[in-house]
């Protein structure tokens, strides 16, 4: 931690770090209070004198009961699930493969095609949306699941071959070089020695590329069109928005919900994940 | 048990010519080293050996099959690696026996081997840990056990020793000594540090630039080097070299510059005739000079003056400035000398060595 006096490590520590917190942690609070507000609170206008934005005295969770009742929010939550663990085996085990050769095999062009592939990963999915519809349509998967598991990986593949080119590129050539020596084939060193060294890469690839689909919006936007064919978030944001009138608790409340289990995925890999993305690896 | 044979070795990277038509002959159970500065390609030339580098041109055989085009696991070659290598996510035991698994043997054989292994290096409680448990020593330890247990034709060590404490390193090459000499398995060992592969070696080979530039016994380097790179590459301290013109006639010949001059001994004599007028490279070992005595023969005493004194305990190191020329000479500890002095130095009529200034070859 830093030297030097009291206030010091005050003004340049602990205050800018409080702020960062608070910043960070307000929307979750906000969406909370928000969920369990009852619906006479939140319509209530700013001037009336018991005007409470920040707690509620009376929470209810009839939002929660209207969201998982009224809506077809457990239908969401489950397509939402089955797309994105597709989505993310089919880029992690892409990814796998291609970060390994572009970071390990001598061939030419390699260092050419692994930045082509960044260069994919940088055109803006509103852009890409367009032709990738038109694909869609071609091959008849429009409001199906799959329109999702094989378009998320067109920026997910590109995503976790260059998180994990990094990480391989970090673990010492001699490991692999020492396994063929010992017997091993190039296909085994890789399954025996690599990857389960390269776990906690592999482990971040992994979340990050089911946060990236769990909470993507435009391609389900644009792809989806039947409600119980529908994502978590154009689901909250199709069926409670209408017109312009916002359901503000059962919005709040399915944002909520449909973060819980990202936010568990992250607790629990926090460990492996902070060593992936610190990347260190010691022989 | 097998011999290595290596002919017309080439190594190119693109336009630059790692290994230069590299000959060898190891012989079956030998212990040879190759030493030389770094980038001289002799890590290239063991990564060659083991198949972990491709061939650009010429013939490797490892005992009487020629390699070229096999992968390292069929090499039957184990290697130890200056990193040591292990497999973080293994233990011990598993690191050593990881080789035997690929290779289909059966458990108890396995267990067997990787128990004879670790008795031989004193591992016995350890094979339970994971290898950031362990100390440098133990690492290099294990790397080592990992190789021995898979009773390959070949040893191959790069620059094992290399990341381990001065002390601990003495320790390693006497142990690794007495590991060959109880597994007489033959083994290529690269290093960079002239006491380990003097020290190691039954035969070494000195590198420099990609050609192997001489290859014999220790002592015969030591003593006879073909040319001025490998006289000052082996030996600490190095040998003093002095820039010296030869002149006079056959039966006094001398060879000398501006601050120093000597009589050649007769030995050298008919070997150094032909350079008659022309400048030679005069080298002498820091303990073939020492403080002269009224017996010594004035053609082969030089003037000097102590710039700097090391006691080292066992000798003295001189550094002394002889003829606008910097020498060191290794003296008796008994020796009182001190920054300053004017000393006269003998130099061993027997053990000089005479270099050609142009192309560095021994005269």
């Amino acid at each position: 931690m830093m030297e030097g006096a009291k206030w010091r490590r005050w003004v340049f520590f602990y205050i800018p770090l409080a702020v960062f917190v608070f910043g960070l942690l307000f929307p979750f609070y906000w969406m909370m209070v928000t969920t369990v507000r009852p619906d006479n609170e939140l319509y209530r206008p700013w001037m009336a004198p018991n005007y409470t934005p920040f707690w509620t005295l009376h929470p209810t969770l009839d939002h929660i009961k209207y969201l998982l009742t009224e809506t077809l929010f457990t239908t969401w939550m489950l397509n939402t699930l089955i797309i994105s663990v597709a989505a993310t085996l089919i880029s992690l085990f892409c990814g796998l493969l291609a970060g390994y050769a572009l970071s390990r095999l001598n061939f030419p062009f390699a260092g050419s095609l692994g930045t082509g592939i960044f260069i994919t990963y940088l055109v803006p999915q509103t852009l890409l949306f367009i032709p990738l519809a038109d694909i869609i349509r071609n091959f008849r998967l429009g409001d199906t699941p799959w329109a999702l598991i094989l378009t998320y990986p067109t920026f997910l593949i590109p995503f976790c071959t260059w998180l994990l080119m990094g990480y391989f590129k970090a673990i010492p050539k001699e490991l692999e070089e020492c396994a063929r020596i010992d017997g091993a084939t190039r296909w085994k060193a890789m399954v025996y020695i690599i990857f389960p060294i390269a776990v906690p890469g592999i482990l971040s690839a992994g979340i990050f590329a089911f946060t990236l689909s769990w909470n993507e919006f435009i391609y389900a936007l644009v792809f989806l069109s039947s409600p119980q064919e529908k994502t978590v978030p154009v689901g909250v944001t199709s069926e409670l928005i209408r017109g312009d009138v916002f359901f503000w608790g059962p919005l709040m409340a399915g944002a909520l919900l449909g973060s819980i289990p990202v936010a568990m995925i992250y607790s629990f890999f926090v460990e492996h994940y902070v060593a992936g993305l610190t990347g260190s690896v010691k022989g | 048990m097998a011999q290595v044979l290596i002919r017309r070795l080439n190594k190119m990277y693109g336009d630059v010519h790692a290994v230069k038509d590299v000959n060898l002959e190891i012989r079956d159970k030998e212990f040879v080293v190759l030493v030389g500065p770094s980038g001289c390609g002799k890590t290239t030339t063991l990564r060659m050996i083991a198949g972990l580098e491709s061939i650009t041109s010429g013939e490797i055989s490892i005992g009487n099959t020629v390699v070229n085009q096999l992968p390292p696991m069929d090499r039957d070659i184990a290697m130890v690696f200056q990193n040591y290598a292990l497999y973080p996510h293994m233990s011990v035991y598993d690191n050593m026996g990881f080789g035997l698994r690929m290779r289909k043997f059966d458990r108890a054989e396995i267990k067997k081997r990787v128990q004879e292994a670790a008795e031989i290096l004193g591992i016995q409680n350890l094979l339970a840990r994971k290898p950031r448990q362990l100390s440098g020593g133990q690492r290099q330890r294990v790397a080592l056990g990992r190789a021995i247990v898979r009773h390959p034709q070949v040893f191959l060590f790069d620059e094992p020793l290399s990341n381990l404490d001065a002390k601990l390193r003495v320790q390693m090459r006497v142990e690794l000594k007495k590991i060959h000499n109880r597994l007489s398995t033959t083994a290529v060992y690269v290093t960079h540090d002239q006491v380990e592969a003097m020290t190691l070696g039954d035969r070494v080979v000195v590198m420099k630039d990609g050609v192997v530039q001489q290859m014999g016994e220790p002592l015969e380097l030591y003593n006879a080097p073909v040319n001025r790179f490998v006289a000052g590459f082996l030996g600490s301290p190095a040998m003093n070299f002095a820039k010296v013109r030869v002149t006079g006639t056959q039966r006094a010949l001398r060879a000398q510059n501006a601050g120093l001059g000597i009589e050649v001994p007769p030995e050298f004599a008919a070997r150094l005739l032909p350079y008659s007028e022309r400048e030679v490279m005069l080298g002498i070992r820091p303990e073939d000079l020492r403080l002269a005595n009224g017996s010594d023969p004035a053609g082969l005493c030089i003037d000097a003056v102590v710039e700097v004194v090391e006691k080292l305990g066992s000798e003295i190191l001189l550094d002394v400035q002889a003829g606008g020329q910097s020498m060191v000479a290794a003296v008796e500890p008994s020796v009182r000398a001190q920054h300053g002095d004017k000393i006269r130095l003998a130099l061993r009529g027997d053990r000089l060595h005479f270099f050609d200034a142009t192309s560095e070859a021994a005269i």
